[in-house]
C-alpha cells in the first residue's frame, strides 16, 4: 500500500465538485479520522459532523464512494481500493456546506409520518406494566434502536425517485409505535402510513436494511405496516 | 401509492391467478386437441360463461396493469398529481376498451 491516500472530499452545496487531497495513510485509520486530518492540516473551512467518534450516535455518516456509511467505523484499509476514496455527503438531502447535509426534511417526515409517541395516561395515572415478551414488544423492540442517522434514507432508491416518500426511518419508527400498548394516536398514525408516498411507496428494494450501522430491518417494518394498514382497510377502520 | 390502490392491486392478483391457470389450461387443451378458429368460436359463440370469465379477466387485467403502470410513471418518470391520475385512468380505459372489445368479438353471436 502507498504511504499516502488519495481523498476527493465533495465542497460546496449540490452545485459543488470534488477536491482532492493528500494524506498520510495510517495504520487502522477510519475516514473520520481522515476527513479530521485534512480539516485541521490542510483546510480548515472543510465543513463536517460528527461526535462520539466510535459508532453510537450516528453524526459523522457520509457518502464514502458511493455507499452511506458512518465514517467513524469504516476502516480505510476496507474502501481506499488503490489508495483512493471519495467522500461525499449523504444522498437526498441538500448539501449545506461540503460534507454536512440539511436534515429538516427527514426529520418534516418522521412527524408526517406520526413517528412520535402519543401519551394514554397523565403522570397521575398508575405506572403500566409492559411486558417484554409479548409479540408486539418484541417487534417494537427489534426496531426501536434507530438513531435517526438517516443512512437508511440515503441508501433508498424510493427516496431518491419520489420526495413524497416518508422513507424508511419514519415508517420503522411508526412502526414501533403501532405497536407500543401504551400510545392512543394509533389512528392518525395508521392514516399517514396508509396514505401516498406512506408504507406501501416501499418496492422492497432492501437497501435501508443492508446499509443500517445498527442491523435494523425497515423493509420488515414496512412490511409490518402493508399488512397492518390492508387490515384496516379491509374492516373499513381505514 | 397508497393503501387503496395497494388493496386493489392485491384484489385484482388474487383475482387473476385461477383465471391466468384456466386460461393457459384452454390454451394447452385446444392446441393439444387441434381445434380450429371455427371449433372455437363454436364454443365461445353465445357463450355466458366465457364472456363472464373473460369480461372479469379483462377487467382485473386493465385495472392491475393501470395500477403498475401508475407506480412505473411516478417512480420513474415523476409523474404526479392531477396528470398521474389522467394517466392511471386512462390507460385502465384504453385497456378495458381493447380487452371487451375483443371478448366481444369472440362471444357475441
Amino acid at each position: 500500500m502507498a504511504a499516502a491516500l488519495e481523498v476527493l472530499i465533495w465542497r460546496g452545496k449540490a452545485d459543488g465538485r470534488y477536491q482532492a487531497f493528500t494524506v498520510p495513510l495510517r495504520e487502522s485509520q477510519t475516514v473520520l479520522d481522515v476527513v479530521t486530518w485534512v480539516q485541521r492540516h490542510q483546510d480548515p473551512t472543510l465543513a463536517y459532523r460528527f461526535a462520539c467518534r466510535v459508532g453510537m450516535c450516528g453524526s459523522c455518516a457520509m457518502t464514502v464512494n458511493g455507499r452511506p456509511r458512518w465514517t467513524c467505523r469504516t476502516h480505510i484499509a476496507k474502501v481506499a481500493a488503490n489508495g483512493r476514496v471519495e467522500i461525499g455527503p449523504l444522498a437526498n438531502m441538500p448539501p449545506i456546506k461540503d460534507l454536512a447535509c440539511d436534515m429538516g426534511e427527514f426529520f418534516a417526515k418522521w412527524q408526517r409520518a406520526k413517528g412520535a409517541f402519543a401519551p394514554s395516561t397523565s403522570r397521575r395515572d398508575p405506572i403500566e406494566r409492559i411486558a417484554p415478551a409479548t409479540a408486539p414488544r418484541l417487534a417494537a423492540d427489534a426496531a426501536i434502536e434507530c438513531i435517526n442517522c438517516a443512512v437508511c434514507y440515503a441508501a433508498c432508491d424510493s427516496v431518491r425517485w419520489n420526495r413524497d416518500y416518508l422513507g424508511p426511518a419514519a415508517l420503522n419508527r411508526a412502526w414501533t409505535l403501532i405497536n407500543d400498548q401504551r400510545d392512543a394516536g394509533q389512528d392518525a398514525r395508521l392514516a399517514a402510513v396508509a396514505a401516498d408516498g406512506g408504507c406501501h411507496a416501499c418496492h422492497s428494494h432492501q437497501s435501508c436494511q443492508e446499509h443500517c450501522p445498527k442491523g435494523l430491518n425497515p423493509v420488515a417494518s414496512i412490511a409490518g405496516l402493508k399488512r397492518r394498514t390492508l387490515q384496516a382497510y379491509v374492516r373499513g377502520e381505514l | 401509492m397508497n393503501v387503496r390502490l395497494y388493496a386493489l392491486q392485491r384484489a385484482t392478483a388474487l383475482v387473476m391467478v385461477p383465471l391466468v391457470l384456466l386460461h393457459i389450461a384452454v390454451i394447452f387443451y385446444a392446441a393439444r386437441v387441434g381445434l380450429s378458429a371455427a371449433d372455437i368460436l363454436a364454443r365461445t359463440r353465445g357463450s355466458i360463461g366465457w364472456a363472464t370469465f373473460y369480461a372479469v379477466f379483462v377487467l382485473a387485467a386493465a385495472t392491475h396493469g393501470a395500477i403498475g403502470v401508475r407506480s412505473v410513471a411516478a417512480d420513474w418518470a415523476g409523474v404526479r398529481g392531477g396528470k398521474l391520475d389522467i394517466l392511471t385512468w386512462g390507460l385502465g380505459m384504453i385497456l378495458a376498451a381493447l380487452g371487451l372489445r375483443a371478448v366481444a368479438a369472440v362471444v357475441l353471436p
